[in-house]
């Protein structure tokens, strides 16, 4: 789909250039002129935000990097030197930490859109995959990124999470004293993480190129699910998308700002303002919000190897998500027994992240167990049985009839602006 | 390649062997490589060097209170156990136990009063509190391990007891960890 170029330099050094390296018709084709389903809703928007998060998460991280320093001594001052010395370091760093949430916010906002609308399902099943493993270096990256700070919270979440290692049975310790480059969380482990935290995000940036390389192929998925049958269907990406996509990064950021100023530490823990301390765990620790659904489900497990697998599964079973859902039926929209076990899916998540923020004792233990079966019940026997048993309701007959209606009075209009798609731009 | 020259008889081609050895070579030239980007990740020797033997004098320590020193970089317990402690220790029935282990091989002969564990959960490495839980011995505030007065797991998902750490009484007041 996206191979029909249509660009045409104008000026000779234009011509000159593209002869020589076709990006200008790449970047023409990729986000100008390629075509998108005329349907797409708001939820679509959030693959651009989740692009513009990306990049304002390495611009305001490679500034931070420039006052921080990677040492256990010293990170935890240089931080708050950055908050108090450094011209807007308080601002660089908000935008930063609140950055990672709303990244979190959108990219759950993305993945529970692919999930509803069967996006996994063939063909953007290596799609989806990408996702998953961009999803994976996300968590890793906020993680080490927690981490820098020293403080109390960072410490002892990083000391939790490498000790999710030394589960594995045999190898474990080793492979966790690796991990710290010592006996405990300490001044080589804060390096390490430090360099990670900051090479991640690039490799993040590599998958994305292959996320949107392998989304052109089929093109974007839609809310009816149905493939493109005519031209009708579709419209160019300049300006229809663009103008949609700026528009909900607008809202977006009003959101990311309003945190980043106004309430900059609500997301965050006031244990982590106390300096790392290898003799005292706080009192109620507890993973940033977004690890939270995860944190339940291994606390649900009352055995260490069991409870580390169940959470690694929890993630890792959405690799397989494109063969579990047996539905020919794409859309949820037109899965009526499918959207009451989505959205109970999705209320699930919710309260399985209300439950890793409360202490594991007492109901809350029992609650998370309830949680953590539906959760993986919801994979491994709603998707694939619901395919066979549901009637899904009759699908419209194009992308364009379930917008326009048939016939439609807005389809001259839309179609001519279809027709000639680079005239438009 | 060489399947086509060697499609005419069974007999490996000289380009075969040729290819077989080139390959072994770079991999085993990859796999020397690796090794020294794995290997920079253990612990270096400074690291190594910092686990020298600490000296540690008990006499400070007042019955049932609880002591925290480093060893190695690794929190270290000293309990000085009450008598009460001691016996609900002993009491316990290893066979009802996660980690069977009687309470004499966790302490030295004679010294049942002082209990030397490492501080950090066999769970995900939280330093339990003391005092605290059904047992009265340690209780964790991460994922809520309950130890008991000889550091033994008892409720919650910790796979193990705390474990003893390498040491030995230098005098009836001192030890030696490491």
């Amino acid at each position: 789909m996206s191979g029909h170029s249509t660009y045409v330099p104008k000026s000779a050094v234009g011509k000159w250039f593209e002869s020589r390296l076709p990006i200008m018709g790449l970047i023409h084709s990729s986000f100008v002129v390629f075509p998108n389903p005329r349907n797409l809703n708001y939820f679509w928007t959030f693959g651009g935000i989740l692009a513009f998060m990306l990049v304002a998460q390495i611009i305001t991280g490679v500034v931070l990097a420039m006052h921080y320093t990677a040492h256990a001594d010293m990170a935890f001052n240089s931080v708050e030197l950055i908050m108090r010395d450094v011209n807007y370091g308080w601002m660089l760093r908000y935008l930063h930490a609140n950055g990672a949430s709303m990244f979190f916010i959108a990219v759950y906002v993305h993945i529970f859109r692919g999930l509803y609308y069967g996006s996994y399902k063939a063909p953007r099943e290596v799609l989806w995959i990408l996702g998953v493993i961009i999803f994976l270096l996300m968590m890793a990256t906020a993680f080490m990124g927690y981490v820098l700070p020293w403080g109390q919270m960072s410490f002892w979440g990083a000391t939790v999470i490498t000790n999710l290692f030394s589960a594995i049975p045999g190898v474990g310790e080793v492979i966790v004293s690796y991990l710290w480059g010592g006996y405990s969380v300490s001044n080589p482990t804060l390096n390490r993480f430090f360099s990670l935290h900051y090479l991640l995000p690039f490799m993040i940036a590599g998958v994305v190129v292959l996320h949107i390389w392998a989304l052109h192929v089929p093109g974007s998925n839609n809310p009816t699910g149905i493939e493109k049958k005519t031209d009708k269907d579709m419209l160019p990406f300049h300006p229809y998308f663009t103008v949609k996509d700026a528009f909900a990064l607008s809202c977006f950021l009003m959101v990311y700002v309003w945190f980043a100023f106004y309430i900059p530490n609500f997301l965050g823990h006031a244990d982590n303002y106390i300096e790392a301390n290898a003799a005292v765990t706080p009192s109620h620790i507890v993973p940033e919000w977004y690890f939270l659904p995860f944190y339940a489900i291994l606390r649900a497990i009352p055995d260490k190897l069991l409870g580390v697998l169940a959470m690694f599964g929890s993630i890792a079973i959405m690799v397989v998500v494109p063969w579990l859902d047996t539905s020919k039926v794409r859309s949820g929209n037109y899965r009526p027994v499918f959207q009451i076990f989505f959205w109970l899916f999705a209320i699930n998540a919710v309260i399985l992240g209300w439950l890793g923020s409360k202490p594991p004792e007492g109901m809350y233990v029992v609650a998370s167990r309830i949680c953590t079966v539906y959760y993986f019940a919801y994979y491994i026997l709603v998707l694939p049985l619901l395919g066979l048993f549901e009637t899904p309701k009759s699908l419209p007959a194009s992308i364009a009839d379930s917008v326009l209606g048939k016939g439609g009075s807005g389809s001259a209009m839309a179609s001519g602006a279809a027709a000639s798609p680079s005239t438009k731009g | 390649m060489a399947t086509t020259h060697a499609s005419a008889s069974a007999e490996p081609t000289r380009r075969d062997f040729l290819f077989i050895a080139t390959g072994a070579a770079g991999a085993v030239g990859l796999a020397a490589t690796i090794w020294p980007f794995i290997s920079q990740m253990a612990p270096d020797a400074a690291t190594i060097a910092a686990g020298a033997p600490v000296d540690f004098d008990l006499s400070p320590v007042a019955e049932g209170q609880i002591v925290k020193l480093f060893w190695r970089g690794k929190l270290i317990f000293v309990r000085h156990r009450t008598a009460a402690e001691i016996k609900a220790a002993q009491d316990t029935d290893v066979a009802s136990l996660r980690d069977p282990e009687p309470d004499s091989v966790r302490v030295k002969p004679g010294k049942d009063q002082w209990l030397i564990v490492y501080g950090n959960c066999t769970h995900l490495g939280c330093v339990p509190l003391g005092n605290e839980g059904a047992f009265h011995g340690w209780q964790c505030p991460c994922h809520g391990s309950v130890f008991d007065t000889s550091g033994r797991i008892r409720q919650g998902p910790a796979p193990i007891n705390l474990p003893v750490p390498p040491y030995a009484f230098t005098s009836d007041k001192a030890i030696r960890i490491g």
